[in-house]
């Protein structure tokens, strides 16, 4: 086994460790938020869209490269977005009680 | 090791720790918006790192730049616009929108990367088996999250979708996929061979998520968020990217565990709702008295009013029905006219009410309903013998007193003790029964009144009387 796969295969042994520590118990109100916050971090695959991105050579691989692009663009973006757009609302302060608030 | 490789590497370790510490954060209410905040700085840390990697190693070529960003632009604008314009009620099939394309994009950097060997060329299985697990998983999140996100829109019929002899078909895929794996595996680079496994996996993907029932797709789409962040973490394998690997492998595991605690609310195995057909509705297999007409008492949106009216404490049990209707605004409409007049409003939310577990929060958050009004499953049950008036609205098996009963579908499951109020007014469409498929005892009590109407137009005409009252 080379280094580097050996290394790479280290790191992914602990990453899913650290995962299945960090996650522990979540309150059942916050488990579609983050479900939509892990959703927004796998867009990382955009990273390798860049990698591909600056070896293309041939129309096949440019193709490639840009359905790559165009896929995790779509995730790192909107999954940040949509995700910052849930957790926005539960950051409302309470409003006075008996304050109507329909006007929004 | 170069100095930039070096600057690299911390970066993305960074970022990589911002991952981590953004997950730990959103354990909270309070912390969750911060924690995804961070989550994105390395993100965005992540981006200029390899922006500058790409820009100094300078192989890229023009045209390569411009697939890039034109590819960047196109995924950025439908992104964000997507985004930004869902309503909350549709977050769901969103985010598996996001799956897929995630999984999809995973999926391409191993077929870029098994293509770019050059047809003919013995591999290392360091090389192949990250790319075909990579290829495959990818694959099959693609296709499975887009019929979960047909199915969760009604694109796809919600109803689980089996056909004769679906058993072969699933065996003769898995047989093209193994077939697959030792042409990736054991022999040299051929572009058929990836193709051949791509194809089986997308298929794959269509078989597991077909069958199963509309109901039980947001743990299905939570299942496949782990799985995309696999791919993406064997997609760094192929790349030799750390970073992939990091934020891959700690998606996957994270996405595992929250797919159990999903499960778990729903009172269902994962196993058991891979296995499929549930919620058919016609293996009505409910025990003896299942099928017995219940009789239960109408009443009208003028008598609910007038319940309201003088009722001190109110409960407002939401259910799957009004995030179906879109009616939160209308249920937030009642709340107001209600605690205007000093009367007492809570929302009882059981954790897996609305579409997954924590919707039903978001939707009336969405409106703005306070916070503290919102009362999770322990806090509610306590307060419903203090209650007049409970309003359940579009939810059944939530509140279904069989669940504390053993020998059905539902036993054991945690439920809203709604029954033991002293009035309960169910608005519903009809007599039809949930998710579990079973009658609810619940709607033939003594102090329970029906109230057949879609969520939407029954709030609208129960705020209608309530004012009226009130007004007197």
């Amino acid at each position: 086994m080379s280094e580097e796969l050996f290394t790479n295969l280290a790191i992914f042994v602990l990453s899913l460790l650290v995962g299945f520590e960090v996650m522990s118990k979540i309150p059942a109100t916050l488990q579609t938020p983050m479900m939509s916050g892990a959703n927004a971090i796998h867009g990382v695959v955009v990273v390798g869209a860049f990698v591909i991105a600056a070896e293309a050579n041939s129309w096949v691989f440019y193709t490639l490269a840009f359905f790559g692009a165009v896929f995790a663009a779509i995730n790192v973006a909107g999954g940040y977005t949509v995700t910052d757009r849930m957790l926005g609302m539960f950051d409302r302060k309470p409003k006075a009680k008996s304050e109507g608030d329909d006007s929004k | 090791m170069s100095t930039l490789q070096t600057i690299a590497s911390l970066i993305y370790l960074i970022s990589a720790v911002c991952y981590v510490l953004g997950v730990h954060m959103m354990r909270s209410p309070k912390t969750a918006r911060k924690g995804n905040g961070l989550s994105a700085i390395g993100m965005f840390m992540a981006v200029i790192m390899i922006i500058i990697e790409v820009v100094a190693d300078g192989k890229i070529t023009a045209t390569g730049w411009i697939v890039l960003i034109a590819g960047l632009a196109v995924g950025i604008a439908y992104g964000v616009v997507k985004a930004r314009k869902v309503p909350m009620t549709d977050v769901p099939q969103l985010v598996s929108l996001f799956n897929a394309v995630g999984g999809g994009a995973a999926a391409v950097i191993g077929i870029f990367d098994y293509l770019m060997k050059g047809d003919g060329v013995a591999l290392s299985l360091a090389f192949s088996i990250p790319v075909f697990l990579d290829v495959i998983i990818g694959g099959i999140t693609f296709s499975g999250s887009l019929i979960a996100t047909g199915k969760l829109s009604g694109k796809v019929p919600g109803k689980p979708i089996t056909f004769p002899g679906a058993k072969i078909v699933n065996i003769i895929v898995v047989l093209g996929m193994l077939v697959a794996a030792w042409f990736m595996l054991a022999t040299p680079t051929n572009i058929w061979f990836v193709i051949l496994g791509l194809v089986m996996a997308l298929i794959f993907g269509l078989l597991m998520t077909l069958p199963i029932g509309g109901a039980d797709m947001p743990v299905v789409v939570s299942l496949l968020n782990a799985f995309t962040g696999l791919a993406v973490a064997f997609a760094g394998f192929v790349i030799n990217n750390q970073v992939l690997i990091i934020a891959g492998a700690l998606v996957g595991a994270a996405g595992t565990i929250l797919t159990l605690q999903m499960a778990e609310a729903m009172n269902r195995s994962v196993a058991n709702i891979l296995a499929g057909g549930f919620g058919t509705g016609d293996s009505d297999s409910g025990g003896a008295g299942s099928d017995v007409p219940v009789d239960v008492k109408e009443t009208s949106a003028d008598d609910i009013g007038l319940q309201l009216a003088y009722a001190q404490n109110v409960m407002i049990v939401p259910g799957y029905g009004l995030a179906a209707a879109q009616a939160q605004h209308e249920v937030a409409e009642l709340a107001t006219v209600l605690t205007e007049k000093g009367i007492n409003v809570n929302y009882a939310i059981h954790p897996v009410a609305g579409r997954m577990p924590g919707h039903m929060n978001v939707l009336l958050a969405d409106v703005n309903v306070p916070y503290d009004q919102m009362k999770q499953l322990d806090d509610a049950n306590p307060m419903f013998e203090s209650t007049d008036v409970s309003l359940v609205i579009g939810a059944n098996d939530v509140t279904n007193p069989l669940a504390r009963e053993s020998g059905n579908e539902i036993s054991g499951m945690p439920i809203l003790d709604v029954d033991k109020s002293k009035s309960v007014v169910v608005i519903k469409r009809s007599m039809s029964t949930g998710y579990a498929g079973i009658q609810n005892p619940l709607f033939s009590m003594d102090n329970t009144q029906m109230f057949f109407s879609d969520a939407k137009t029954g709030l609208q005409d129960i705020v209608a009387a309530t004012k009226q009252y009130l007004e007197d």
